[in-house]
């Protein structure tokens, strides 16, 4: 038989089969879903997610230019563009982001830390877990924000609250997210470490931690949200520098280009460090996709 | 020479009495089949002699060199193919990193995975992870085996293939093994001995009388089919059905 004696239908039915008269013979169309405003998908995607935040600061310029909305409640974008030159020239701008930032990176970084901790602590034995986990509840649902007036009391005015209040706003998230993906690791997969041979503290570097990976990633991530958050009220208060500060400051002089300056920089770095930890994920998880990573 | 000793085993979950005293041995190099209905205790029997079931009763001694293969390949995921054959190895013998890593290539070549060494078990199919299973089980040249249904899951071309190969690995490595399953024919084609776990006990104990490579055509092959199935409480005549 060949390729078209295949294809093509018997001519009459085949002996034995019932014959079937009052059958319409059906309408044949490709099954692929036709297209509708393919022309969009020709642009890059980085464009069509671009368009509507660039609307929005087109909208604000106009709305600014044609004097809906005066200078002193909202700066024009171009103003706020200008303010951040003039700061950047005397390093007022660079100076003080430097500040916020290395804040944010220290108390991020004794944050987690703890949090990876007590999260190891409390995940890997059940002894570990009644000791440490109830205390930990107990001291997340304490608004970090109402310890500021404690902080400044106990640490001062300098870095040192500053610093306390981010690794104490980033320890919770690192260490739910991780406690939970540790003991989420399928049970099976730490049997199998065990029936190999992996010994206690090889299930524990092989089996539990790679497992636990993906949590603790994702309490990063809110830890740095929190963080952001937190250097923000941290630097508005008994603050002599850093962003929160310099938002601070513009406020009574009543510049509220400086101010947009800042919460606009606040957003950038926020987004970006989401980035950059993202990025990590797509690193570290890469057996995640199936990616052979050659 | 002995592999496998289990005297008066008793397992209890709660109330339910589910291995209600059996014993067992199993020769060195002796391919024995375990044969039961689903929740029978079959499973039970072979966690037991895994190490992985701490709270049994009555006696039990197994090689120091063992392994398992379960029905899911359990292969760590961040772990690459290679890594997860060799997993545990230098812990239990005295090789170098570069011998472990040699004899876990050597393992995947046998069972025709050697390319995938560096995959990650997420590109795997499901008879290729299972493959991966049984080199990480042979990779430590292991006296007992203990396989619980480890073929349950794959398609029905994929497991005659995994029979094939099973059979070749044992010729070669000589291993004592016990395979837990609820496929009789499975049983006949692989094993020397089938037992039948029925109320917690041992019921049947048939020495497997047909030569290899064993087809289902042999008389034998059926005749032992017929009374296995018997003993699982299965009766295969057409009058049956109708």
């Amino acid at each position: 038989m060949t390729a078209t004696d295949i294809l093509s239908p018997p001519a009459s039915a085949p002996a034995g089969s019932v014959e079937r008269v009052d059958v319409e013979p059906p309408r044949l169309v490709d099954p692929r879903p036709t297209v509708r405003g393919r022309r969009i998908t020709r642009h890059p995607r980085l464009v069509r997610r671009t368009v509507g935040p660039l609307l929005l600061v087109a909208l604000w310029q106009l709305l600014c230019a044609e004097d809906v909305v005066d200078k002193i409640t909202l700066a024009s974008p171009i103003d706020v563009l200008s303010a951040g030159r003039e700061l950047a020239k005397t390093g007022e701008l660079q100076a003080n982001l430097l500040v916020s930032l290395q804040r944010v990176a220290i108390g991020l970084a004794l944050g987690a830390s703890i949090g990876l901790a007590f999260a190891l602590v409390a995940g890997l034995s059940k002894l570990g877990e009644d000791l440490v986990d109830p205390t930990i509840q107990i001291v997340r649902a304490v608004p970090i924000l109402g310890l500021v007036p404690l902080a400044l009391i106990w640490f001062g005015v300098g870095e040192a609250p500053k610093v306390f209040l981010i690794a104490l706003g980033s320890a919770f998230p690192v260490y739910l997210n991780t406690f939970a993906a540790i003991r989420a690791v399928d049970t099976k997969l730490v049997e199998t470490g065990t029936t190999f041979g992996l010994g206690r503290f090889g299930t524990i570097g092989r089996v539990l931690l790679p497992g636990a990976l993906p949590g603790f990633l994702v309490g990063l991530r809110f830890a740095l949200v929190g963080s952001w958050l937190i250097i923000i009220i941290a630097e508005q208060i008994n603050a002599t520098s850093g962003l929160g500060y310099l938002i601070n400051a513009a406020q009574t002089w009543g510049r509220t280009d400086i101010i947009i300056l800042g919460l606009a920089i606040y957003g950038v770095l926020g987004l970006t460090v989401d980035g950059v930890i993202r990025l990590l994920e797509r690193r570290l998880l890469v057996w995640r996709r199936g990616f052979t990573g050659t | 020479m002995t592999a496998v000793i289990a005297k008066a085993l008793r397992r209890s979950f709660g109330a339910r009495e589910v291995i209600a005293g059996v014993d067992l041995s199993i020769g060195a190099g002796e391919f024995v089949a375990l044969l039961g209905r689903s929740g029978s205790g079959k499973s039970t029997i072979l966690r037991a002699l895994a190490g992985l079931d701490p709270d049994f009763e009555g006696e039990v001694l197994v090689p120091e060199r063992r392994a398992v293969v379960f029905q899911d390949a359990r292969l760590l995921p961040w772990q690459r193919t290679l890594t997860n054959v060799t997993i545990g190895l230098r812990r239990s013998t005295s090789l170098d990193a570069a011998q472990a890593r040699a004899r876990g290539v050597a393992a995947l070549a046998e069972v025709g995975l050697a390319a995938h060494a560096r995959a990650w078990p997420a590109t795997l199919s499901g008879g290729e992870a299972q493959r991966v299973a049984l080199a990480r089980a042979l990779v430590r040249e292991p006296q007992l085996v203990l396989l619980d249904e480890p073929f349950g899951a794959l398609d029905a071309l994929t497991r005659l293939k995994m029979h094939a190969l099973l059979e070749e690995l044992c010729r070669v490595h000589q291993p004592a093994v016990l395979l837990v399953t609820h496929d009789v024919d499975e049983a006949i084609v692989l094993a020397d001995r089938v037992l039948v776990l029925t109320d917690g006990q041992i019921s049947l104990n048939a020495t497997v009388d047909v030569p290899r490579p064993r087809h289902r055509s042999n008389s034998a092959f059926s005749t032992l089919r017929t009374t296995l199935l018997a003993e699982l409480g299965v009766t295969e005549t057409v009058d049956a059905i109708h």
